[in-house]
């Protein structure tokens, strides 16, 4: 990361050779540094060169993948300066002394707790196994059981070596996460997780003894690690999970140069606060949270927190312009007009679905704006409404000549009547779309 | 490479804001950090909640928001009161709702009445809020200041139309004003700086960015008030250095996923009152994470689970 051009180009041999397919070593460098290149294309580079760039190119916060879900890499502190790139992972514990009713219920939420937002499906991530039992046997058996039953990454998580070896050879091949490597026992369990394709937790009482011994285990030629710096309650997470962060990106530190963990199921026993937990974790920096359960009430707010924080500042998610058919309207139906800002067409759209009125929706591009801001910024105005409006061709669709505003900007009916002329009826809506559907059927 | 905790000092911090009158006062801000990190220098006060009272409810209000105070919500005064006694209330806002000219349109000289019972009744800071009407919040919390003079309440939201009245009342009969400003820092600094100028010190202001809820635009809310609190610690920019103010209540409460009932949205769940207090709730933390010192709720769960992150985040 952030080598220049120049500082490349140091690195190179300067022949000129254009074996790279550059002209030049300075253009190879400059392709280099602009992501445009890649180093392999020149056969001359030095095994010291090679060494220095791709250590200057390693993100400073390693992404790390448990199954398919990946964490870390993250560049910055404030979502303004950048936006977050990989949301926290949501983990669900399960443990090997539950029964197997608890065991399948949790499972069973979090394969199906999900939730449509603009456009996205919103669910938790991993499964976290426990060996509370201290058996080998029965957590190896538990691995077995949940290989069957979720297509989730997992977290594998106990004490004692051997059972982590055995659950490890169980899901081989699947990129579970081994919970936990310490300072005393890394070497094996870096072993095992080499031996099985699997990722490891650095565990310590605290950021400073984890870092001692990340290195063990990259030595031993495992990567991917997850760091658990001990916290225990919201306060010691707070820090931690800050420190981490600082030093990755503030200090380069390479040794906690990884994402985190944090245990929040064993932080506090009341549900809502668990729930509290979870969402400053998730805006101050947790790679994983592991949940005590995965339940339609908490996990709803939860997953649109994590949403909103990892959303991209500079660009509003849109809708294209047009005429969406909503219910399949007739001549008859109502026809709606509002912002092509994803986040209002989906709530419209899903109270005039569950209305089961038919419906014309015409969605406007005002470049992704709600309908009060768009109006503000002089965008969902008469007009510019009046000519969208015209140029849609739903004029041809319909046998009447009403049309509805959204009730926030009831204050342009007037102008916007004038702008459409006779030939249309403007209806001041309802203010929240929760309150369409009684307004559709009354209609 | 050894590990050594890193500690963020900035040359500026966040000035302070006192509600209330005598032993009542609070006083919220003066941060010389961003939120909650304690190990970067002085938090010297605890943000506060301010529970939420109406005047006149909407009836479209769920059951969750309703029932915990069923029996009070058509009296204000008692609502507050048992908001206080009951759920540990340390401030009180009353939403002049009653007084929307699109409402029941009741007149200033009734709110001020109110305003001035309410503070009999109650010992906590109160702060007064209006219907979000332009004109006629100018001419509701102008009368509730001259009639309640000298009380210290925090009366708003003043905007860009209308805070030329509101905060001169604010000035001539001693009470602090929240400048209102549609999520934008240099919107924000704007407010400051206009109503500095009618002589209202920054130790009267403090600042509502336009506060979206979770999932309604929070995200907005939370970025302007990051940068806000950066421009206030790391600039040292005196007319960014008032403190943060969030109306949350209101927000939270009119989303659909509070509102829809099971039957309306299955994937939402059977408990109503869970999601909702944990919608009112995360958006409240997420407000204070990114710098708030005061916010307005609604529902005493809420405040209470907000409050407890409060205590061991600063404890
Ligand atoms: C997030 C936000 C922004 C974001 C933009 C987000 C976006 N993509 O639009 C940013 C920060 C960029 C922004 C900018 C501005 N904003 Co702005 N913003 C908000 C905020 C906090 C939330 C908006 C939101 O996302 N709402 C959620 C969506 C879903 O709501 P919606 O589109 O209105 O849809 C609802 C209803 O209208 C209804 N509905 C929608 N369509 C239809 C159709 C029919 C027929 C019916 C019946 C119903 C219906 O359904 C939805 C749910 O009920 C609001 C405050 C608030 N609490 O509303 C201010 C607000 C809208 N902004 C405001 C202003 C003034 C601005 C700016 C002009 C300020 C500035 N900084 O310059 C700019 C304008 C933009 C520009 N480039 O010039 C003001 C508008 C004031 C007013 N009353 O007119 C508000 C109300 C804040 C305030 N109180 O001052 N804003
Ligand atoms: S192949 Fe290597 S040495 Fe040859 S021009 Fe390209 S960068 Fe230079």
């Amino acid at each position: 990361m952030g080598l220049t051009g120049i500082q490349i180009f140091k690195l190179l041999p300067k022949t000129n050779c254009k074996e790279c397919g550059s002209p030049t070593c300075l253009a190879f460098a400059m392709a280099l540094a602009g992501g445009k290149a890649e180093l392999d294309k020149c056969p001359y580079v030095s095994d010291e060169a090679k060494a220095t760039l791709s250590e200057a190119s390693a993100p400073p916060i390693r992404g790390v993948k448990i199954g398919e879900k990946k964490i870390g890499e993250e560049l910055v502190f404030y979502r303004h300066e950048k936006t977050f790139i990989n949301p926290t992972a949501i983990a669900c514990l399960v443990t090997d002394e539950m029964d197997d009713a608890e065991v399948d219920a949790k499972i069973n939420n979090l394969n199906t707790v999900t939730f449509e937002r603009v456009g996205l499906e919103l669910s938790a991530d991993l499964l976290a196994i426990r060996n509370a039992s201290g058996d080998a046997g029965k957590f190896e058996a538990l691995v077995k059981k949940a290989l069957g039953a979720t297509e989730k990454g997992l977290i594998l998580m106990s004490d004692n070596v051997d059972a982590l070896e055995a659950g490890a050879k169980a899901a081989n091949g699947k990129g579970a996460l081994l919970y936990a490597a310490t300072a005393d026992n890394c070497d094996k369990v870096a072993a095992i997780a080499k031996e099985n394709g699997a990722s490891v937790v650095a565990k310590g009482g605290s950021v400073e003894e984890v870092s001692n011994f990340t290195s063990k285990i990259v030595a031993a030629g495992v990567k991917d690690i997850v760091l658990d710096c001990g916290a225990t309650d919201l306060k010691s997470m707070f820090y931690n999970d800050n420190q981490v962060r600082r030093a990755a990106l503030k200090a380069k530190n390479r040794d906690l140069g990884f994402p985190t963990i944090d245990l929040i199921c064993d932080m506090t026993d009341d549900p809502y606060k668990e729930a509290m937990l979870a969402n400053v974790a998730i805006a101050k920096y947790a790679g994983i949270i592991v949940m005590s359960d995965i339940d339609k009430e908490r996990m709803l707010p939860l997953f649109v927190q994590r949403l909103n924080i990892y959303t991209d500042p500079q660009r509003p998610m849109v809708m294209d312009e047009g005429i969406y058919e909503i219910n399949k309207p007739g001549p008859d139906s109502p026809v709606i007009i509002t912002t092509n800002f994803a986040l209002t067409y989906f709530i419209v759209a899903a109270e005039i679905e569950a209305s089961r009125v038919p419906t014309w929706l015409l969605i406007m591009d005002v470049e992704g704006m709600s309908v009060l801001t768009a109006w503000s910024a002089g965008k969902f105005v008469a007009d510019a409404m009046a000519p969208f409006v015209v140029k849609s061709g739903i004029k041809d669709k319909i046998s009447h000549n009403k049309i509805i505003i959204p009730g926030y900007v009831a204050q342009i009916s007037g102008e916007f009547q004038e702008e459409l002329g006779s030939e249309w009826e403007v209806v001041i809506g309802t203010r929240e779309a929760s309150d369409l559907p009684a307004f559709l059927k009354a209609l | 490479m050894a590990f050594s905790a890193l500690t963020e000092k900035y040359s500026g911090k966040m000035g302070t804001l006192t509600i209330g009158s005598g032993d009542q006062a609070v006083t919220v801000g003066g941060q010389a950090t961003m939120p909650f990190a304690t190990f970067d220098g002085e938090l010297p006060n605890k943000p506060l909640i301010a529970m939420e009272v109406y005047d006149v409810v909407d009836p479209e209000w769920p059951a969750a928001v309703v029932d915990p105070f069923k029996d009070v919500i058509n009296d204000p005064i008692a609502w507050a009161k048992k908001n206080i006694s009951e759920y540990g209330a340390k401030a009180i806002c009353l939403q002049l709702a009653s007084t929307d000219p699109n409402g029941e349109n009741k007149d200033a000289a009734y709110a001020a009445d109110l305003v001035g019972k309410m503070l009999a009744a109650i010992d906590v800071p109160l702060l007064v809020w209006g219907s979000g009407n332009v004109e006629k919040d100018a001419e509701v919390l102008a009368k509730v200041c001259e009639v309640n003079e000298g009380k210290n309440l925090l009366v708003g939201p003043a905007v860009e139309e209308n805070y030329k009245k509101i905060a001169a009342a604010c000035l001539g009969y001693g009470h602090a004003v929240v400048s209102q400003s549609p999520i934008d820092v240099n919107m924000a600094k704007q407010m400051n700086i206009l109503i500095s100028n009618l002589g209202l010190p920054m130790e009267k202001i403090i600042m509502e960015p336009s506060t979206g809820a979770l999932g309604y635009g929070v995200e907005y809310s939370y970025s302007v008030m990051e940068r806000i609190s950066l421009a206030a610690l790391a600039q040292n920019d005196d007319k960014m250095q008032a403190p943060i103010i969030n109306d949350l209540g209101k927000e939270c409460w009119k989303a659909r996923e509070v509102k829809l009932t099971e039957e309306e949205e299955p994937s939402f769940g059977p408990d109503m009152e869970k999601r909702g207090v944990l919608w009112e709730a995360t958006t409240g933390i997420d407000m204070l994470l990114s710098g708030s010192n005061l916010l307005i709720m609604r529902n005493p769960k809420a405040v209470k689970l907000v409050e407890e992150c409060i205590d061991e985040l600063m404890a």
